[in-house]
């Protein structure tokens, strides 16, 4: 039963919220890696452990389902797995957990895992929860009746945990027992189906024929799917009606093994029915949820800032010493200027990360991501959203690197997709330096109705606006994509627990290292690139005007005169900006530009703020001869104040032209980071491709019509 | 009486007969709700939809439209 290498490969299943990923935590801790399951976007977690025997382990955690009839992509790996013995990852041993406070429902799962004939040890989770309930549970009956050995648990304490690895030592054969006797509900359907498909016995048949469209994943062929078709029509039959007759004979059978197995006396868990009381209440429920997204969202946006600003100095400080130890020249510019600072735009995220998925892992361990799903469902269902994707779209203020890693939590693949889709529309905090300087530089800090700033009016419609896109475009986007999934609200609300710290602790190492390897390398790439195209000019124009101002930063400094020369310091680093292959893509560009109001300065920016959006600021200090190293937003806007349009010779920064561009930076997909995320968790480029265009394309359309309107 | 179980009240309890839809009959299969499996309406969201229901000893929660392609017969009133 072991492979060469005397590795046991097993698969952890389980409903969800009974505790799997508890396990999968408590026997691997940080002997984890994700991959990826090919063609889904279905993250793949594997660890190791050792048995006593010294024989290594490696878990395949399958994603949560309630059965072998799979409703999405996720659900889908754990039937592709199991039902084809030539899968790479098709296991030794399954550990099926079940929840022993809903021990009825688990075992639908577990049944049909054991009729597939794979040997299976079934870990009964939540003993004490059970006790506690006054549920007892027949261990030893149950293992006889169903044919394989029990163990009870209690994953959060790690308590069965050595229990659970002694029965894996043991040679663990398949059942010999089948639960529901497939072949005797529709007996002549069902061996027509075997036959024609001869999977690993008659139950993986009939599940592999429940999936026809998916019929491909079990190296079956069109042919075969046109012959199950076929089967089906002339038994008058379909695989639904089949699967319901399966669901109610196996509830049936378990309804008799639950009657000679679990003794009870019904108790109402009235914590959770009382705290229910107040969580959904329609003034608490949505008062509670605010305050806690309100917390959430200052975690993000001002607590985050902290640890963010010591990585940015600790980076700066890094660079600058290593700038003056190195030799000077392209390839410690590289280093410095491209390479560092790509992993300090990479870094920076961390902590913004760390903190929503802190966040996200408490409620969704505690059962309260189920309440804020069932609160805000009608609200968000009209714009083809989840309840969940509330969470995403509200910390897509702070940030949407993070927002978008959120959407994970959201089943639904069409509601995630569209979260995801939507949430960089939100105005997050790199927008914010844009705004600022550009709100000060044309709108006075007036008070308007004696109360309200018109800066701050201003700054507020701003957000309105990415709100109102956001949702709006999700309006509008659901009708065009193809659901391959039923949108459905079928939910468990599971009883409230106390969070796992440890979980919590793994979840914000997993993601953050899932961002750093996976989205990190492609924000590295693209800042390598950003680098080179501000640094670099077609011919040797550079030489030539370093040469030009080397000799007057020499003789203004022969004069001791420090201010010309540092003056003229920011001349020659504003120059060599207009000449490289950014500023001359920031000039051909202009055509483009000019009729919402940019000129090729602006270009420029808005190639370089590609980066981070916030680089605007940088940039357009660098372009008016401020000093990249000086972040007075004052001087940079005093010199934006005086720059003139040279055609008409008035203002170059009109009401009009600041209002086009805050609209341009409130819409467009500035962000390689947001696009490196999007690409991660929805693994292919189509969608970052097509949301960079649709946004580029409203924030084109926006900038023209207010530029228009204005000027 | 048959009735949809979006029309139960809440703290009735029903008893589930039928169902108007194979495709989500399915889902709510797996999920426990078998017919002659006692419901219990336990609560409604503050916008009237979903509802919460308990079935087999837990709470499930679904939407009214869901809900309305499930038969029940009302067995206790609240």
């Amino acid at each position: 039963m072991s492979t060469k290498k005397n590795i046991l490969k097993i698969a952890l299943i389980g409903n969800p919220n009974a505790g799997k990923s508890s396990l999968f935590n408590a026997l691997t801790g940080l002997n984890q890696q994700i991959g990826n399951f090919p063609g889904v976007t279905v993250d793949k977690k594997v660890g190791t452990f050792q048995l006593q025997d010294g024989t290594t382990a490696k878990v395949l955690d399958l994603p949560g389902t309630y059965s072998l009839f799979p409703k999405s992509m996720d659900e889908e790996v754990a039937v592709k797995v199991l039902c084809n013995s030539t899968h790479e990852d098709f296991p030794d041993v399954t550990v099926v957990i079940a929840d022993s406070t809903n021990l009825k429902r688990s075992l639908f799962l577990c049944t049909q895992v054991i009729d597939l004939k794979i040997p299976v040890v079934l870990v009964l989770n939540m003993v004490d929860l059970a006790e506690t309930n006054k549920i007892n549970i027949d261990a030893n009956k149950l293992s006889e009746l169903l044919g394989v050995p029990v163990v009870c648990m209690n994953a959060r304490e790690a308590k069965g945990i050595d229990e659970l690895k002694i029965a894996l030592q043991k040679k663990v054969s398949a059942s010999a027992q089948n639960i529901v006797e497939i072949d005797k509900l529709e007996s002549r359907v069902i061996q027509d189906i075997g036959n024609a498909l001869q999977a690993n016995c008659m139950f993986a048949s009939f599940i592999v024929a429940n999936n026809l469209h998916n019929i491909t994943y079990y190296n079956h062929n069109e042919e075969k799917k046109e012959e199950i078709k076929k089967i089906l029509e002339i038994n008058n039959t379909s695989a639904q009606k089949l699967q319901a007759l399966e669901s109610i004979e196996r509830y049936r059978q378990l309804t008799t093994i639950i009657a000679q197995t679990v003794s009870r006396i019904k108790i109402v868990d009235s914590f959770s029915n009382k705290l229910d009381n107040v969580f959904t209440h329609k003034i608490w429920g949505y008062a509670i949820f605010l305050l806690l997204m309100f917390i959430v969202f200052q975690a993000i946006f001002t607590f985050a800032e902290i640890p963010m600003a010591f990585i940015e100095n600790t980076f700066a400080q890094f660079s600058s010493w290593l700038a003056g130890i190195l030799p000077k020249g392209i390839a410690t510019d590289l280093l410095v200027n491209g390479v560092l600072a790509g992993l300090s735009g990479i870094v920076i995220f961390v902590p913004q990360i760390a903190l929503l998925f802190a966040f996200i892992a408490i409620l969704e361990d505690t059962g309260y991501m189920a309440r804020v799903s069932f609160i805000m469902d009608k609200i968000m269902r009209r714009y083809g959203l989840n309840g969940r994707s509330i969470i995403p779209l509200i910390s897509g203020v702070a940030c949407a690197v993070p927002a978008i890693m959120g959407a994970r939590t959201i089943g639904n693949y069409k509601e995630r997709l569209l979260t995801i889709f939507v949430t960089p529309l939100m105005s997050c905090s790199a927008r914010l330096p844009v705004y600022t300087l550009l709100i000060s530089l044309v709108v006075p800090s007036k008070l308007m109705f004696g109360i309200f700033n018109m800066q701050g009016l201003l700054l507020m419609a701003l957000y309105l606006i990415g709100f109102l896109a956001a949702i709006g475009t999700a309006f509008i986007f659901k009708f065009f994509l193809k659901a391959k999934e039923k949108s459905y609200f079928i939910m468990e609300m599971p009883v409230y627990r106390a969070p796992r710290w440890k979980n919590v602790g793994l979840t914000i190492i997993e993601k953050v290292k899932v961002f750093l390897f996976d989205s990190g390398k492609i924000i590295l790439a693209i800042s390598v690139v950003l680098w080179f195209l501000a640094s670099f000019s077609p011919s040797n124009k550079f030489a030539e005007i370093e040469k030009e101002y080397a000799l007057k930063i020499d003789n203004a400094a022969q004069q001791n005169n420090k201010i010309e020369a540092d003056s003229l310091q920011n001349i020659l680093a504003s120059k060599k900006l207009e000449y490289s292959y950014a500023g001359i893509m920031g000039k051909a560009i202009e055509p483009a530009i000019k009729p919402i109001g940019f000129d090729w300065k602006i270009g420029i920016s808005l190639v370089t703020s590609f980066a981070a959006r916030e680089v605007f600021v940088g940039t357009m200090a660098t372009i008016y001869s401020v000093g990249e190293n000086n972040d007075d937003i004052k001087s940079v806007r005093e010199k934006m104040n005086e720059a003139k349009n040279p055609d008409t010779g008035e203002k170059s920064y009109t009401l009009a032209v600041a209002v086009s561009l805050m609209l341009f930076y409130a819409f467009a997909m500035q962000c390689m980071s947001t696009i490196a995320v999007v690409y991660r968790e929805t693994k292919s480029w189509k969608i970052p491709l097509f949301q960079f265009i649709y946004m580029g394309a409203l924030a084109y359309m926006a900038s023209y019509v207010a530029f228009q309107l204005l000027k | 009486m048959l009735k949809p179980l979006s029309q139960l009240r809440r703290g009735e309890t029903a008893t589930i007969e039928s169902f108007n839809d194979l495709s989500l009959s399915l889902k709510l299969l797996e999920m426990g709700c078998t017919p002659g499996e006692t419901v219990t309406l336990v609560r409604t969201a503050p916008a009237g939809d979903p509802i919460a229901i308990e079935v087999s000893d837990y709470i499930l929660s679904l939407r009214l439209q869901e809900a309305s392609t499930v038969m029940v017969k009302i067995i206790q009133g609240n």
